[in-house]
């Protein structure tokens, strides 16, 4: 079954349509890459999937539970926008990382939150609160680990190089467990010689059938990694298909023209 | 030399108790402008557009006028419509509308300040927050505070100095502060007139703290160094 479906989803900025009639769905352990020009709407596509902006039109199912429907005018409360979020995890292009924070305490902000939120933790006493928060760090450290970054735990974002940082990020957006990662262009704000890093977690990831959707410039990369891609183009899906068949055996006359400047 | 150490002691009391007084108006007025600062600063984002635009009116005024016409307005206003002061008689009247006006004029100032910070933190700070499912409470609490205070410590700085020096406005009613004190020598007061060097002895005092405030507040912005 199919754990993201998005149908006909629309999106516009006061006059500017962004995005107009998208859909698509993601099958459970596979990897999606969005792929097209700057300013075709696939920033603004991840965004809608979690919320920082609001479609006006479409609707968005998680595990066949709706999660988003643009003709329900009902007002969510926060706490039910908070767990809808939750079902997708977002690595942003800079990063934001928490400046303040230790990479370590970067990964485990929100997992810490919410734990503290829970009925039993408030109910526990002391040393069940105690060795509650430990769990919460030991997880915190594990994907660190899986990160390649364990002896980094306690420097503070500014202490880290770029790729490092965008390594924390994604520690910090699988904590909680999403069911769907988002990768905005996870690489571009990077040197070239740090991008390699970072793609090799994705990679590592994809591996070990993470459910993703990765919005990026590296052909290569999306060919290799990713099971299925999406071509945009000026707020709409030109071509969906399997990543190989598309990368390399485009059909739509744009797809072809898009891809022409990357094989130069 | 003779006549100086005579006087020294009289006068070193009485403006130790002047600069007392001095000490009660600035650490007042931080303590209650600082929060009352955040309040207005919140009230001028506010979606509620009657709020924000009323206050921002508010900060327009009380940053365009002086602050000592603020606290004549403030001390003499109310018994001019209501026939009776409402501040009561005597220093603790005169100081209770220092600090009324002083706390006002400050948070309006400090206000500008806090929402110069907040605008500084970069939107994704609290996106990444949002889309950790934060509530909009803990994404301030948690994550945009700190950074904020780190960028408003230098401003606020400049601010608690230039506060040390403005308490003496207060002498414009009357308040009994460390220059009304040192002034008292020059009208004749303990046995002692016409002498001007008690006043300019004042200056001592407000150089020993403005230094003692400039040491302490580098050392918070040193602390808030850590990160970046
Ligand atoms: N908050 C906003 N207000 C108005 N217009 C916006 C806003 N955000 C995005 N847009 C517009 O929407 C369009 C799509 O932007 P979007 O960022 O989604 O593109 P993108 O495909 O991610 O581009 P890039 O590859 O440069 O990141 C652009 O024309 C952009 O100017
Ligand atoms: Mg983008």
């Amino acid at each position: 079954m199919a754990v993201l479906e998005v149908k006909n989803i629309e999106k516009h900025f006061g006059d500017t349509k962004v995005l107009n009639d998208i859909s698509f769905s993601l099958e459970r352990g596979s990897a999606l890459a969005i792929i097209g020009s700057s300013g075709s709407g696939k920033t603004t596509l991840l965004r809608c999937l979690n919320f920082l902006e609001k479609p006006d039109g479409g609707e968005i199912f998680v595990n066949g539970e709706k999660i988003f429907d643009a003709g329900d005018t009902s007002k969510l409360s926060e706490k039910e926008l908070r767990a809808r979020r939750l079902h997708f995890g977002l690595v942003f292009q800079n990063f934001n990382l928490f400046p303040q924070y230790t990479a370590l305490q970067n990964v485990t902000l929100a997992e810490e939150l919410f734990k503290k939120e829970e009925e039993g933790y408030a109910a526990g006493n002391k040393e069940y609160r105690k060795a509650e928060l430990k769990k919460v760090q030991q997880h915190g450290m594990e994907l660190l680990e899986k990160m390649g970054l364990a002896e980094r735990a306690n420097h503070y974002p500014h202490q880290l190089s770029g790729g490092q940082q965008q390594r924390v990020a994604i520690a910090r957006a699988l904590a909680l467990n999403p069911d769907i990662l988002l990768f905005d262009e996870p690489t571009s704000a990077l040197d070239p010689e740090l991008t390699g890093e970072v793609l090799k977690v994705i990679r590592s990831l994809a591996d070990q059938h993470t459910t993703m959707i990765i919005v990026t410039h590296e052909m290569a990369f999306a060919r290799d990694v990713a099971d299925s891609v999406i071509f945009m183009d000026g707020g709409y899906i030109i071509e969906q298909g399997p990543a190989k068949e598309v990368i390399e055996n485009p059909k739509m006359e744009r797809t072809k023209q898009f891809l022409s400047h990357y094989n130069e | 030399m003779q006549k100086f150490l005579e006087q020294w002691p009289t006068v070193f009391n009485a403006l130790n108790i002047g600069f007392l007084q001095t000490l009660k108006l600035f650490a007042v007025t931080l303590i209650g402008a600082l929060p009352l600062g955040l309040l207005i600063c919140f009230g001028t984002m506010s979606k509620i557009k009657p709020v924000s635009m009323i206050l921002k009116l508010v900060v327009w005024v009380v940053r365009g006028t002086p602050l000592m016409i603020q606290l004549l307005i403030i001390y003499y206003f109310p018994g001019l419509i209501f026939g009776t002061s409402i501040w009561g008689s005597g220093e603790a009247g005169r100081f209770t509308a220092s600090a009324v006006a002083f706390v006002f004029n400050y948070a309006c100032y400090f206000s500008e300040i806090y929402r110069g910070g907040i605008a500084a933190v970069p939107i994704g700070q609290r996106e990444a927050g949002l889309v950790l499912g934060m509530t909009k409470k803990q994404i301030f609490g948690r994550i945009t505070l700190l950074q904020m205070i780190k960028r408003i410590v230098p401003p606020i700085s400049n601010e608690v100095i230039t506060l040390v020096k403005d308490t003496s406005l207060a002498r414009i009613i009357a308040l009994q502060e460390i220059i009304w004190a040192g002034q008292s020598f020059l009208k004749g007061s303990h046995g002692i007139a016409g002498e001007i060097w008690p006043l300019f002895f004042t200056a001592i005092y407000y150089l020993l703290f403005t230094g003692v405030l400039t040491i302490l507040l580098g050392k918070l912005e040193k602390k808030l160094e850590f990160f970046r």
